[in-house]
């Protein structure tokens, strides 16, 4: 008896810390199904207003919601594929040919990662201006995919360094070909853990605010950019801003639900297992 | 036995994620490193003529400098501590026995996938608005006067925002590894008659050691650039009352266009994002080989 009471407590005390967590989202995605006037109302009500979706209706009409949107997909998903297609080769390279020299390769990979982006910034800006890659989307799908590279080499390194080798030398026996050994041997085994650096990449590429800020305008600015401009002090629209930002925020969320586990694996760089 | 031919492949394989990686961080680097040393601002057009130490020193002795850097400090300190003590204890607690587990773990881990401009402000406007937000709304009705947040604490405030979305982080982090610790010793601890308290400080933490200094090293870094959180919500004011080295170094250069002090700036940076990486590469090193 006295353990279920245990778990009685434990689930009402864990419950109400959640709910308090999760409360900030919870009140946006309310809010945006609020008039502005009910949205700033000095007695707000949980559950008990007209529900609209007229927030929905002015954001996506009355700004360029769609480019932004399609924007954050080109620089998120482009950047992700772009980033796999170069780090597949050298994380391969990595893990089945390693040589004496392979781990100061991958701690120098992850220390371009530390660099803080201060430290590139003005080089990085007066480049994209002279050869005019400011507010643009090309512009934006570089820097990103080389400011998430190392994570991802390093991310197909620990997944590709379990793939135990006697399967690719065996079919090496077999007379594959080393393309034919990466195509049908390795990619299958490995596409999982390809999946899960796909999925965690266009995440982090998707909230990444600090390149996208300084390196766009109106054309190619991502979500991240857009939602920013609602914060000039002229007009608080809270609900219209609880609209931008679930829909902003909704599709990564789901994605970051289903790859928690890969999370701790990518951003901890395997220091936690 | 990979042969000669699959060896130097590999190393041609190699190729192209380590050139790209030179060229976008050692060919800047040493731009804004050479930029660091000469006279440049954008709006006085010269010569760039070569100035030795001098914007090091105009911007080490810049009262915003002293000032951004203890905002720093304190931005990251504060950040860490909430998120490290927060952290532990929800961990400690999710490992419990308890009903709809997962739900609660998916909840708590939702505000890392929110963007940070997001969660600045919707945290600025609809909970820390003197007039129209929660906190207000809340203190009223309790017969209290609204506080402003962000003239009367900015800093503290950008401290709970960052706090928020950093939480998650922790606590997942912790899970993972308290989960990990071995069921039996708690058990055999237990019945040797160790209370929680004393279970909790010398097994639980001590098991937790090196997943809290991971969480400490990878935070630190993440944290030394906080941007856009600062951007839309005080923008480093009043005065620079929460201006960090990050959005210090952001004004001079693209606000005031002044490129040389702004690298100097960028290079002190580097040094003190560099005193933290080597730390952390320690770490990291340590486990390739276990």
């Amino acid at each position: 008896m006295q353990s279920t009471k245990s778990k009685v407590i434990y689930t009402v005390l864990a419950w109400t810390i959640a709910g308090l967590i999760f409360f900030p989202i919870f009140w946006t995605i309310l809010t945006s199904f609020k008039t502005e006037s009910e949205a700033i109302a000095s007695s707000p009500s949980l559950f008990m207003f007209d529900w609209t979706l007229v927030n929905y209706q002015d954001v996506l009409s009355r700004s360029p919601y769609f480019l932004h949107f399609s924007n954050s997909i080109i620089i998120a998903v482009g950047s992700s594929i772009l980033g796999l297609m170069i780090a597949i080769p050298a994380a391969w390279s990595m893990a089945f040919a390693q040589t004496p020299k392979t781990k100061h390769l991958l701690m120098w990979m992850l220390s371009t990662k530390m660099l803080p982006p201060v430290g590139v910034l003005i080089p990085i800006y007066l480049l994209f201006r002279d050869f005019g890659l400011l507010d643009t989307r090309i512009g934006l799908v570089i820097v990103m995919t080389l400011i998430n590279l190392p994570i991802i080499v390093w991310m197909l390194f620990t997944y590709f360094k379990e793939i135990p080798k006697d399967i690719l030398e065996s079919a090496r026996v077999d007379g594959a070909s080393l393309s034919q050994e990466i195509i049908y041997v390795l990619m299958p085994i490995a596409l999982p853990g390809i999946a899960s650096t796909l999925l965690l990449n266009i995440i982090l590429a998707w909230n990444e605010a600090f390149w996208t800020l300084i390196l766009t305008a109106a054309d190619a600015a991502p979500l991240t950019a857009f939602i920013a401009s609602y914060s000039s002090p002229e007009g608080l629209f809270y609900a219209k801003l609880s609209a931008a930002s679930a829909m902003a925020i909704a599709p990564i969320l789901v994605m970051g639900w289903f790859s928690q586990k890969q999370l701790v694996r990518g951003l901890s760089f395997g220091a936690v297992k | 036995m990979s042969t000669l031919h699959s060896r130097s492949l590999a190393r041609v394989a190699l190729v192209p994620a380590v050139a790209l990686l030179i060229v976008w961080m050692i060919v800047p680097l040493c731009m804004t490193i050479y930029y660091s040393v000469i006279d440049y601002n954008l709006l006085v057009p010269g010569d760039n003529e070569f100035i030795g130490f001098l914007n090091y020193e105009f911007f080490l002795t810049d009262p915003a400098f002293t000032e951004s850097f203890y905002n720093t400090l304190l931005l990251v300190g504060g950040v860490l501590f909430i998120t490290i003590a927060g952290g532990i204890g929800l961990a400690v607690l999710l490992d419990q026995a308890m009903y709809g587990q997962n739900y609660v773990r998916l909840l708590i881990l939702a505000p890392f996938f929110v963007m940070p401009t997001v969660s600045a402000l919707v945290w600025k406007n609809m909970f820390m608005n003197p007039v129209n937000g929660l906190f207000a709304h809340f203190a009223v009705f309790l017969g209290l006067e609204p506080i402003d947040f962000f003239s009367q604490f900015p800093l503290l405030s950008v401290i709970i925002i960052v706090s928020w979305q950093w939480l998650p982080f922790a606590t997942l982090i912790l899970l993972t590894s308290i989960q990990s610790l071995d069921r039996e010793q708690l058990e055999a601890a237990e019945l040797d008659g160790a209370g929680p308290f004393s279970k909790f400080f010398y097994m639980v933490l001590p098991h937790l050691s090196r997943a809290i200094t991971a969480v400490i090293l990878i935070e630190t870094i993440f944290l030394l650039s906080i941007f856009a959180e600062i951007f839309v919500t005080t923008s480093g004011g009043p005065g620079y009352a929460s201006t960090n080295i990050t959005y210090l170094i952001y004004t001079q250069s693209l606000l005031q266009f002044d490129v040389g002090m702004a690298s100097a700036g960028g290079v002190v940076a580097v040094v003190i994002a560099n005193l933290v990486a080597i730390v952390l590469m320690r770490l990291i090193g340590k486990n390739l080989e276990g």
